[in-house]
């Protein structure tokens, strides 16, 4: 397929989603007033609910899609295994805990930041983590235990701070870490997370030279003039701030940046660089999808979020293993 | 429960009959040692007991915020709701709520300490209800008897027969709502509103979207009080579109130790509300 064409297809889907994701919900309005609510702000609930609820909302899931798809495809690339995915190997979770004691200790009451650079830190350390455990080529198995390592770790102590809170309603908050959500996101979320993944997207997006080059292995990258640990500096730093800022505002949603770079790898002929902006549009695609499945399907006791990508993913998941087990033997 | 296994691998069925008629025949004498583990029974209790006939009460009841009787619960022990430290109480009457944890209750009647489980109170008659079945259980009729004449009297003189009913709607933690159906909707409609939740067919309460809250348009927002700590669940009373759309407009906020529990400190509740809703209307 031709890049421009599946650039364009993916646009275009994005877009009908978007405009999905604005014009569903509990309060059921119709498509005229949903509108001009949005576009002829006349202070009245409409433009209120348009503006501050829907809106929002639909932009934070294009936010989260891109970051998580991108960093999916990027760790893909850099580890060359297709099960390299942010929430399988451990950086949600980790940068769910990061969030968790920002929220817990109060620091993101005293400084709002303090929410998405906390959760950025936990992304951070686990990246560093899988990378020295499970560097480039090590086997899937390694990649695969370190992050359920990672995950498990991460994930005790977040439900740990959560129970040890002194509000009655902290520890049923787990549930949004490990699942995730974007019911009742406002443009606070939004500004809050986006010049963090605007940071990070900038990163990810330049490694597709490398990640092109790295095809041919390492000694065949370095030969053409590809800086291996500057590469692997960006990866790093890039994938932390999209994930860290994703989590601090969404929770922990799996799967997305597994499913999409494998569903969108045959189509741009397996080129990581190709792979990456496709992947950034599929994740955004996937997660309106997604988003607007949790609200039709059971309205009024909204679906968490990684519930709906989980079913999807989970049985690609074994797919994959079972491919990559058999690849190996 | 180990006589009794004892009992019966001896003298069979009969021992345990006997054992088990002399259970009833004691529960005509008054319960002198009383635990509660229930934050509403807790209230009840305290209320309705003869002095000393209750002896610890749930750590709920210490809690200033669920609590409404929390300077009272200070002279109790409390205890956490579990059967070990509750069996070495050595209670002779425990009172646990309906939704207490089945195992720890269970575990209660299999060491033989008679439960009585109580439901929560969804009305304002069950509030006086409630009354006269804890003064059953402690056998204390005549002061349950007075504290209901005493709640009647009270909520004869709130009750006002006002023709304009403001909508209003009680909005909690995680978008919680009290409709009809409940203890928390019926002093709602007491106070002189009409209860918005009813509308949206959350008669027995629920969770309402933000966003079907401000589409709904009422005229007042009952909030309740935030915890210490943080919690998301609470972070929804902060959004944006919900402190726009209360910006200019009435609003008031009931602490959850004034009406999670039927007893007769809901009349604070209705009180509150009620002088709010008078204010409303003198806007009018």
């Amino acid at each position: 397929m031709k890049p421009l064409f599946l650039a364009l297809s993916l646009f275009l889907l994005l877009f009908a989603l978007f405009i999905s994701s604005l014009l569903v919900g509990p309060a059921g309005i119709g498509i005229n007033d949903s509108f001009s609510g949005l576009f002829f702000g006349d202070k009245g609930p409409l433009t209120l609910v348009m503006r501050e609820i829907r809106l929002p909302r639909a932009l934070v899931g294009v936010m989260l899609g891109i970051s998580l798809g991108l960093s999916g495809a990027a760790m893909q690339g850099y580890l060359r295994n297709p099960l390299a995915e942010p929430g399988l190997i451990g950086v949600s979770a980790s940068a769910a805990l990061g969030a968790v004691l920002a929220i817990q200790t109060g620091l993101s009451a005293v400084f709002a930041l303090g929410l998405p650079l906390m959760a950025l830190g936990g992304a951070f350390v686990a990246v560093l983590f899988i990378l020295v455990l499970a560097g480039p080529r090590s086997s899937s198995i390694t990649l695969i235990l370190a992050g359920i390592a990672i995950s498990a770790m991460a994930g005790a102590l977040t439900s740990l701070v959560l129970n040890i809170s002194p509000n009655p309603f902290a520890a049923n908050e787990i549930i949004f870490w490990m699942m995730g959500s974007l019911a009742d996101r406002s443009m606070v979320h939004v500004w809050l997370a986006l010049p963090l993944m605007l940071l990070g997207w900038g990163m990810l997006a330049t490694l597709g030279r490398g990640l092109d080059a790295l095809t041919l292995g390492e000694d065949a990258a370095e030969a053409l003039g590809i800086r291996l640990n500057r590469l692997r500096l960006t990866l790093i730093f890039g994938t932390a701030c999209v994930i860290g800022a994703a989590t601090a505002v969404a929770g922990t949603v799996g799967f997305v940046g597994l499913v999409v770079p494998h569903i969108l790898r045959p189509l741009v002929g397996a080129r990581p660089s190709h792979l990456l902006w496709a992947s950034a549009l599929g994740g955004a695609v996937m997660i309106l999808a997604a988003d607007i499945a949790v609200r039709v399907a059971l309205p009024g006791q909204e679906l968490k979020l990684g519930v709906l990508t989980a079913l999807v993913g989970a049985p690609l998941f074994l797919h994959l293993i079972f491919k990559t087990r058999k690849e190996s033997a | 429960m180990q006589c009794c296994i004892y009992n019966m691998a001896k003298a069979g069925l009969l021992a345990c009959l006997t054992l088990g008629l002399g259970a009833e025949l004691r529960a005509d004498n008054p319960p002198m040692r009383v635990v509660s583990m229930n934050l509403c029974s807790d209230q009840l209790a305290m209320l309705v007991a003869a002095p000393g006939q209750l002896i610890s009460v749930s750590y709920l009841a210490h809690d200033p915020r669920s609590s409404a009787m929390y300077r009272q619960a200070h002279s109790y022990p409390i205890n956490m709701g579990r059967a070990e430290e509750i069996f070495l109480l050595q209670p002779d009457l425990v009172i646990a709520g309906k939704f207490s944890t089945r195992d720890t209750v269970s575990m209660l009647k299999r060491l033989n300490i008679p439960v009585v489980l109580m439901k929560p109170a969804n009305s304002l008659t069950d509030v006086r209800d409630k009354l006269m079945e804890m003064g059953r259980h402690l056998h204390r009729e005549k002061v349950a008897a007075a504290l209901i004449a005493k709640f009647d009297a009270d909520l004869a003189a709130i009750r006002s027969d006002n023709t304009y009913h403001p909508r209003a709607v009680a909005y909690s933690q995680g978008g919680y709502t009290s409709g009809d159906k409940t203890l928390a909707g019926e002093i709602i409609t007491t106070a002189g509103f009409s209860n918005m939740a009813s509308e949206l067919g959350l008669e027995a309460g629920g969770t309402l979207a933000l966003e079907q809250l401000i589409i709904s348009h009422p005229d007042i927002v009952i909030t309740s009080d935030n915890y210490p700590g943080h919690s998301r669940a609470e972070e929804l009373m902060q959004h944006p579109a919900l402190a726009t759309f209360t910006k200019g407009q009435a609003s008031d906020n009931i602490r959850d130790a004034d009406w999670v529990c039927g007893t007769p400190h809901v009349l604070t509740a209705i009180a509150r509300l009620k002088s709010t809703r008078e204010l409303m209307g003198a806007d009018q």
